[in-house]
C-alpha cells in the first residue's frame, strides 16, 4: 500500500510542478491545487497507513492517530481559501493586465 | 496562567471581526475603533515585556490542554520584545493609514487587524503547526493589504507574492508532517528534547525536514535565493502597508532563530546547529546581493526595500554566528532596522505625493514644496538606516561587528557588512541628491505634507534617537533574551513539568 501511496504523491507532485512552470495563471491554479492536494495526502500518511484502525481509543486493539486527521482538516481548509484568492486575483489581473501570464505581459518570442 | 499572553492575538482578532461586521459604518468610527485596538496593545505588550524581564518562561495553554498534548503560546524575552516591536510598528503605521490612505479600501483597517494578529501569534506560539497556522492568517491578510486599491504594478506583483507563498505554504506542511512522523510531536519543545534521542536512521530524515522549514522561514525572511520577490512587492504596495511588512521579514528570522536555537539547538546531540554553516554563507551572499540591489535601485522605494535585504544578511549572518554576545547585537539591531525602514518607506510616500507623476522615481523631478522639512527627515533617516553615528545603526553595527570575534569570521563578516553599509551611503547620498539638490524647474503640483503623516513617519525615524538613548538597558535586556535563548533546559522542563 505504501509503494501505491507513495507513487500516487509523486504523480500528483510532478503533474502540479509541470502545470506551475507553464507560468500561465490557469494551469498554475491547477498546479498548486494537485501539489496541495499531494501535501494533504502526505500530511495524511504521516499517522502511519493501516486499514480498519478507528481513530477512537478502546473500539479495537489498534487505532489511528487522529491528530494528522486534524492536521488535514485545517490544511484543506486554509489551501481551499487561498485557491479561492487567487482565482480571485487572477480575474482582477486578467482585467486589469489583458493577460495570463503571470508576469502580466507576454513573454518576448 | 496569565490570561494577558493570549491578548496581542484576541485583541487585534476581535478588534478585525468587529470592524468586519461595522464594514458600513463612517470612516471615521473606524479609524478610531483601529487605532484604539493597535493603541491599546502597545501598553499589552509593554507589560509582557516587563513581565518576561524576571527572566522566567510563561506557558499559556490553550484549553488547559497540558502540553504536549495542547498547543501553548509560550513568552520569553524575545517574544515579548517582537509583539512589542509589532505594536509600536503597527502604531505609526496605522497612524499614516488614517490620514487617507484606508479610503481607496472599505475594510483596509479590519485587514490590518487581521495581519497583526497573524503576527502576533506567529510571535507568540510554542507550537510548528501553529506556526503555520498564524503564518497563514498573516499571509492571507496581507495579500488584500498589498493589492488593495487599483494599479496594474500591484496586481503583477501580487501574483508572484501570492503564487510564492502558496508554494512555501506547500513546503512547510511537508516539513511539518515530516518532523510529525518521525518525532510524534508538534510542541517545539517537546520536539527538541525528542531530536536529541532520535536515532542515526531518523537523523538524516529530521535534518531534511529542517532543511524544509529553513526553505519556507528564508522565503518569508529574503534569504538570497528567495529574495527576488521582495523589492518589487514592497514597492508595489502602499505606505503604510510598506511600513509594516518591514516586520514580516522579522517574523521569518525569528522563526529561524526559534527552530534553529530551540529545535535544533545545544542539546539536539548530533543535529545541534547542522543548519548554522549553511545560514552563515547564505547571509553573507544576502548581504552581497542587497548591496549590489541598492546600487541599482530605480526609485526609492525599491531602494529601501533593497536596504531591508541589506539588514536581514546582516541579521542572519550574526544569528548564524550563535554567541550570547551576537545574538543580543543582532537582536539590537533587528530592532533599529524594523523601525528605521518602516520609518524610510512612510518618507517615501511623503517625498512622492509632491513629485506628482515621478512619485519615488529616482530621477530629476519638480521641487518640492517643504524641501528643508523632508530633506532633513531623510537626511535623518538615511544617517540612521547606513549606520552612521550617533545613531542607532551605528550602536547596532558596531554591537555586530564586536560580536563576530577576530577570527575568519570576522574576516569574512566585516568586509561585508562595511562594504554594504557604503554601498548604501553611495546610494543614500546620490538619491538624496536628485531628490533635493536638483530640480527640472517645475513648480510641485502635489499636497503640503500634512501634520498626522508627519507625525507617524518622523516618529518612527526619531525611534533611532530614543534606541540610543535607552541602549543601555534595552541592550541588558537583549542580552539576557540572547542568554535564554541558548540554556535550553528550562525549555525542556515545559513539557515534563506542565507548569501553567
Amino acid at each position: 500500500m505504501e509503494a501505491l501511496y507513495a507513487i500516487t504523491l509523486g504523480v500528483l507532485v510532478a503533474s502540479g510542478v509541470y502545470l506551475l512552470l507553464r507560468a500561465r495563471i490557469f494551469p498554475v491554479v491547477l498546479g498548486l491545487t494537485l501539489i496541495s492536494y499531494a501535501v494533504n495526502l502526505f500530511l495524511f500518511a504521516m499517522g502511519r497507513l493501516v486499514t480498519g484502525a478507528p481513530a477512537v481509543i478502546g473500539k479495537s486493539t489498534e487505532f489511528a492517530d487522529p491528530l494528522p486527521q486534524a492536521l488535514v482538516l485545517t490544511a484543506i481548509v486554509i489551501g481551499f481559501a487561498m485557491t479561492a484568492f487567487v482565482l480571485v486575483l487572477a480575474l482582477r489581473g486578467m482585467g486589469e493586465l489583458r493577460s495570463d501570464h503571470v508576469d502580466g505581459q507576454e513573454p518576448r518570442q | 496562567m496569565n490570561h494577558a499572553i493570549i491578548l496581542p492575538i484576541l485583541l487585534p482578532l476581535f478588534a478585525g471581526a468587529l470592524l468586519m461586521l461595522l464594514h458600513r459604518s463612517g470612516k471615521s468610527f473606524k479609524r478610531a475603533l483601529s487605532l484604539l485596538a493597535t493603541l491599546a496593545l502597545i501598553p499589552v505588550t509593554a507589560w509582557l515585556v516587563l513581565l518576561a524581564g524576571d527572566g522566567e518562561l510563561r506557558v499559556y495553554a490553550l484549553g488547559d490542554w497540558r502540553p504536549p498534548f495542547g498547543i501553548i503560546l509560550l513568552l520569553d524575552r524575545l517574544s515579548a520584545l517582537m509583539v512589542l516591536l509589532t505594536a509600536v510598528l503597527a502604531g505609526f503605521a496605522a497612524l499614516y493609514a488614517s490620514a487617507g490612505e484606508d479610503e481607496r479600501a472599505p475594510n483596509f483597517h479590519a485587514l490590518f487587524q487581521f495581519q497583526l494578529a497573524g503576527i502576533n501569534g506567529a510571535f507568540l506560539t510554542g507550537d510548528l503547526f501553529n506556526l503555520f497556522v498564524f503564518f497563514e492568517i498573516l499571509l492571507i491578510a496581507s495579500y488584500g493589504l498589498l493589492v488593495y486599491g487599483n494599479g496594474a504594478a500591484r496586481a503583477r506583483a501580487g501574483m508572484h507574492y501570492v503564487v510564492l507563498n502558496l508554494l512555501g505554504s506547500s513546503f512547510f506542511l511537508i516539513g511539518v508532517g515530516t518532523l510529525y512522523g518521525l518525532l510524534g510531536t508538534l510542541n517545539m519543545a517537546d520536539m527538541a528534547a525528542r531530536v536529541a534521542s532520535a536515532d542515526s536512521q531518523t537523523a538524516p530524515l529530521v535534518a531534511a525536514a529542517g532543511f524544509l522549514l529553513l526553505v519556507v522561514f528564508g522565503l518569508k525572511a529574503a534569504i538570497l535565493p528567495l529574495y527576488f520577490w521582495l523589492p518589487r512587492t514592497y514597492a508595489a504596495a502602499s505606505a503604510p502597508v510598506a511600513a509594516l511588512f518591514a516586520i514580516m521579514t522579522k517574523v521569518g528570522l525569528y522563526a529561524i532563530l526559534r527552530v534553529f536555537t530551540l529545535v535544533f539547538g545545544s542539546e539536539a546531540g548530533e543535529l545541534a546547529f547542522y543548519a548554522h554553516d549553511w545560514l552563515w554563507w547564505l547571509a553573507l551572499l544576502t548581504l552581497a546581493a542587497g548591496a549590489i540591489g541598492a546600487l541599482a535601485a530605480r526609485s526609492l522605494q525599491e531602494m529601501i526595500s533593497y536596504l531591508l535585504v541589506i539588514s536581514v544578511g546582516s541579521l542572519l549572518a550574526v544569528f548564524a554566528l550563535g554567541s550570547r554576545a551576537s545574538l543580543g547585537a543582532g537582536l539590537y539591531y533587528l530592532v533599529h532596522s524594523t523601525l528605521v525602514c518602516g520609518g524610510l518607506f512612510l518618507l517615501a510616500d511623503l517625498l512622492g505625493r509632491q513629485r506628482g507623476e515621478l512619485a519615488g522615481a529616482l530621477q530629476v523631478g519638480p521641487m518640492l514644496r517643504q524641501p528643508m522639512l523632508l530633506g532633513g527627515l531623510f537626511f535623518f533617516g538615511a544617517l540612521a538606516v547606513a549606520g552612521l553615528p550617533p545613531l542607532s545603526g551605528f550602536l547596532g553595527k558596531l554591537l555586530m561587528l564586536r560580536s563576530a570575534g577576530t577570527g575568519a569570521t570576522a574576516l569574512e563578516f566585516w568586509p561585508l557588512l562595511l562594504i554594504a553599509g557604503l554601498a548604501s551611503i553611495v546610494t543614500l547620498s546620490r538619491a538624496g541628491n536628485r531628490l533635493f539638490w536638483r530640480n527640472n524647474g517645475q513648480a510641485a503640483e502635489g499636497p503640503l505634507a500634512d501634520p498626522l503623516r508627519l507625525a507617524a513617519t518622523a516618529g518612527l525615524l526619531l525611534a533611532s534617537v530614543v534606541l540610543v538613548i535607552v541602549a543601555q538597558p534595552l541592550q541588558a535586556y537583549l542580552d539576557a533574551a540572547a542568554a535564554q535563548l541558548l540554556d535550553l533546559a528550562p525549555y525542556l522542563r515545559i513539557v515534563e513539568g506542565g507548569e501553567a
